[in-house]
């Protein structure tokens, strides 16, 4: 049925690369920088937390 | 190990979520530094607006909201792009098979970069992040029915792209390509 359907074979193709490509994005070594962000973005609620009454 | 605090605060859960948040941004803009730059953006909105989100619900669902809609946003500000999410180029950068008919991954991202933002949107979480429909309906901001027909659209010109047309073979190394058979739908 299905997988002898060519147009159901392009689909399974399609999806199989599909799921490489994001894999290969997911792969990718995500920056310090971002981290580093989050660290800053904490800081700076502490911070104004304290001046806060 | 670097093992981030385990706590019911979404704000010390988002650094959980960034390599997918950062994969999807690659999935969209197909532009390591503009990916950054938009998940920069993402999170400092996340975290700024963390009140919006509802706790119990999915997080990376609602950074990747953020996110798409920061892109889109930025697209619409920084640039002239004519507004037809269905509009591609089909045809004019067509990608053929070797004359073995072996598609090459390579060939494939090269199709999938010629795509629309839009289109790659769909694919990426239907197809590839494992969103429903429905999920990826509410992100977006459309019909389930929209994100169907978007992503069919979307598959279609991808075989375009890659020179199969529908109802073509597709013949890998001399004998047909077929995925594991737990792969076909029941």
């Amino acid at each position: 049925m299905s997988e002898n359907d060519p147009k159901a074979k392009v689909r399974q193709q399609i999806d199989q690369n599909l799921k490489r490509v994001y894999q290969e994005a997911l792969e990718e070594d995500v920056p310090d920088r971002f981290k580093a962000l989050l660290a800053q973005l904490r800081e700076k609620d502490a911070e104004s937390g304290r001046e806060r009454p | 190990m670097t093992q981030f605090a385990q706590t019911d605060n979404p704000r010390d859960q988002i650094v959980g979520h960034l390599p997918q948040m950062r994969a999807f941004a690659i999935s969209l803009t197909r532009n390591l530094s503009a990916a950054d730059d938009l998940v920069q953006d993402t999170i400092v909105k996340a975290w700024t607006n963390i009140d919006k989100f509802t706790p119990g619900t999915n997080l990376q669902a609602w950074l990747f909201t953020i996110l798409r809609n920061t892109f889109y946003s930025n697209r619409r500000k920084q640039t002239r792009e004519v507004a037809d999410p269905e509009g591609v180029f089909v045809g004019q950068l067509s990608v053929k098979p070797d004359h073995d008919g072996k598609l090459a991954f390579a060939d494939f991202r090269r199709a999938f970069d010629q795509l629309c933002a839009e289109h790659r949107e769909v694919l990426i979480l239907v197809g590839a992040s494992g969103f429903t429909v429905e999920e990826a309906a509410q992100m977006i901001g459309v019909a389930p029915g929209t994100i169907k027909s978007r992503t069919s659209r979307a598959r279609k010109l991808l075989a375009q792209l890659m020179g199969l047309a529908e109802g073509e073979s597709v013949v890998i190394g001399g004998y047909e390509a077929i995925l594991p058979m737990r792969m076909v739908a029941a």
